[in-house]
């Protein structure tokens, strides 16, 4: 059998080591371009009025997100609200838990939860909510969005726990301090850092979603702060504007895409630093 | 640390023995309080399985099994399949993988080989990981205005119906949203490959690639490709950058360049207008199907990262 010489080898080598860099190096480009075309497209309307104002009917000039900022931020609330103390509480428990029958089903509840497409979690929202209460509502929508936080908010709480030493814990409860006491006055502040990191990430990861609102938080072109109302959202702006035929709606949707990407990567930014500068250690 | 340390047990025990009571939370209630937490997540997955099933009864007990293989979609005569989607989401998710494969092996090889530590790498890995941050409503967005006219060049060079949108479009855009999935699990993988093996492969005068070729891919390999399900199942149940690009047609796609549907677009297009229960139903039983198939995916490949030492 001839082996092929050396020179041949090497320049194998060389070349597949070029191609690599090659193909890393374009799949960097769409974020490029994606920041530049929406920048280029949407700097023109982004002003004052623009963030503060409500959304005109089509053919008047003008016209603002305003509506859409404020919905968003009650989706996340609320979403908040009905995600953090059950992922935290069920975080707690799988650390606590290492094993178990529960804790091991659990465990797989929550990365089959992970991978269950947006759209069916607003399919669920709709049945146990949009149905249930007879309209649309910004309730059910922020009830989608936490369904989706979960998964994210309870493995960062389990990850945090498990690096906080067992000698802490054991030492509180060695000075006479309740296992209740123990875990949410000792351990908890420890690991705060790891959990606020965990539920930033899950804010960010929702905060763009515009599937599971559809038929939850549906939309709205008046400013609504009634959670049993529809709402708009941002993502939910960008969508109905941008399926629009009309050109003055895509130039505003183009203007709520920097300011969602704006919002959406600096969550993602303020993550990675915090969990740089912040870190649980020990 | 020693100090801090210090200071969270004390300040713990502070609240604790200063003024001495009894608890107001006894140990076994809190466990038991954990243990609710726990089973309220089991509880929700079984509660969205089971609303799945009972919302799409009326479907399921009309149609059958026939559901999957009828290729008509008709509102109006109340005659639904779901064969024209399937045929749609599979074919948009594989050409996607195709089209990603291409880019996320280079990227996991490049980030767990190459070059692992450094200024380069970092740049590239948190770039990579943004663009697994960008929401999806403006990679349609952007997929509608920027990728179809330049699909529509293209089309109009091959001399196929210009539409612009369409499987390919959509693939397109599907290929970049799940490039950072299955990149960061291959780098991951890949960087757990033992060194020994390399250093000796290394010695015995093989270069870089043969290493790579007869040594890492081999052994990551299973890793590599249980990162690739993942991204399918991203893929299969992405909703809005497919549903603003596809160009939503309900019949049987008749080529890569024709526009389609898949199980996740025509929810999102037709649930607010379904008019009847058994149309509502039949939209919910497609979510069930595409609920069945991403959950047996995504375990099957969490079940081969398991078993390969990685930590997802």
């Amino acid at each position: 059998m001839k082996e092929p010489s050396i020179k041949k080898r090497i320049l194998w080598d060389k070349l597949f080591k070029g191609t690599i860099l090659l193909l890393t190096f374009c799949s960097i480009l769409p974020m490029f371009f994606i920041l530049f075309f929406i920048t280029s497209k949407g700097i023109s309307v982004i002003n004052w009025r623009f963030l503060t104002q409500l959304p005109k009917p089509v053919g008047e000039l003008g016209g603002g997100i305003s509506n859409g900022i404020i919905g968003t931020f009650i989706l996340i609330v609320i979403s908040v609200a009905f995600s953090v103390p059950i992922g935290i509480l069920a975080g707690i428990f799988l650390s606590e838990n290492r094993k178990g029958r529960l804790a091991s089903l659990t465990r797989l509840c929550v990365e089959t939860l992970q991978g269950i497409p947006s759209i069916v979690i607003g399919i669920i929202a709709y049945i146990w909510l949009v149905v249930l209460m007879g309209s649309f509502s910004a309730l059910s929508g922020g009830m989608a969005l936490g369904l989706m936080m979960l998964p994210v908010i309870i493995p960062a709480t389990e990850e945090t726990f498990k690096l906080i030493p067992e000698s802490l814990k054991e030492a509180s409860l060695a000075l006479g301090v309740s296992y209740p006491s123990t875990i949410l006055k000792v351990i908890l502040p420890a690991g705060v850092s790891g959990i606020a990191t965990g539920i930033l990430l899950s804010i960010a990861r929702v905060a763009g979603e515009t599937a599971p609102l559809l038929f939850t938080a549906f939309g709205s072109p008046f400013m609504n702060f009634n959670i049993l109302k529809p709402v708009n959202s941002l993502p939910l702006m960008i969508f109905n504007y941008a399926t629009s035929p009309y050109p003055d709606w895509h130039t505003l949707a183009w203007g709520a895409s920097i300011v969602l990407m704006a919002f959406v990567l600096g969550l993602n930014l303020l993550t990675k630093v915090v969990t740089r500068r912040w870190k649980v250690q020990f | 640390m020693n100090e801090r340390r210090a200071e969270v047990l004390v300040l713990g025990a502070k609240a604790e023995t200063m003024h001495w009571q009894k608890p107001a939370l006894s140990e076994s209630s809190f466990r038991k309080i954990l243990s609710i937490a726990g089973a309220v997540v089991l509880l929700l997955l079984l509660a969205i399985f089971f609303s799945l099933v009972i919302a799409s009864f009326p479907s399921i007990r009309n149609f059958g099994i026939r559901f999957l293989f009828s290729a008509t979609w008709d509102p109006v005569r109340s005659e639904f399949g779901a064969f024209p989607f399937l045929v749609g989401t599979l074919a948009t998710s594989f050409l996607a993988l195709m089209i990603s494969v291409l880019f996320s092996i280079p990227i996991s090889l490049f980030l767990g080989e190459y070059s692992t530590q450094g200024a380069t790498p970092t740049f590239i890995k948190s770039t990579i990981e943004l663009l697994a941050g960008v929401p999806s409503v403006i990679y349609g967005f952007c997929g509608l205005f920027l990728l179809a006219p330049l699909v529509r060049a293209l089309e109009l060079k091959l001399g196929v119906a210009p539409y612009g949108v369409g499987i390919f479009t959509a693939s397109l855009v599907l290929s970049i949203m799940i490039i950072p999935y299955s990149a960061s699990i291959g780098r991951e993988v890949i960087s757990l490959v033992p060194s020994d093996l390399k250093e000796a492969a290394l010695s015995l005068g093989a270069t870089r690639f043969e290493v790579i070729r007869k040594v890492v891919l081999p052994y990551a390999g299973s890793g590599i490709v249980a990162g690739i399900l993942l991204s399918l199942g991203r893929a299969l149940g992405e909703t809005m950058a497919v549903t603003m690009v596809i160009g939503n047609s309900n019949f049987i796609p008749k080529g890569i360049f024709s526009p389609a549907n898949t199980l996740a677009s025509v929810i999102a297009n037709e649930f607010t207008e379904a008019t009847g229960s058994l149309y509502l139903s039949s939209l919910i039983e497609l979510g069930l199907v595409l609920f069945i198939v991403t959950t047996i995916i995504n375990l099957i490949s969490k079940l081969i990262i398991r078993r390969m030492g990685g930590g997802v």
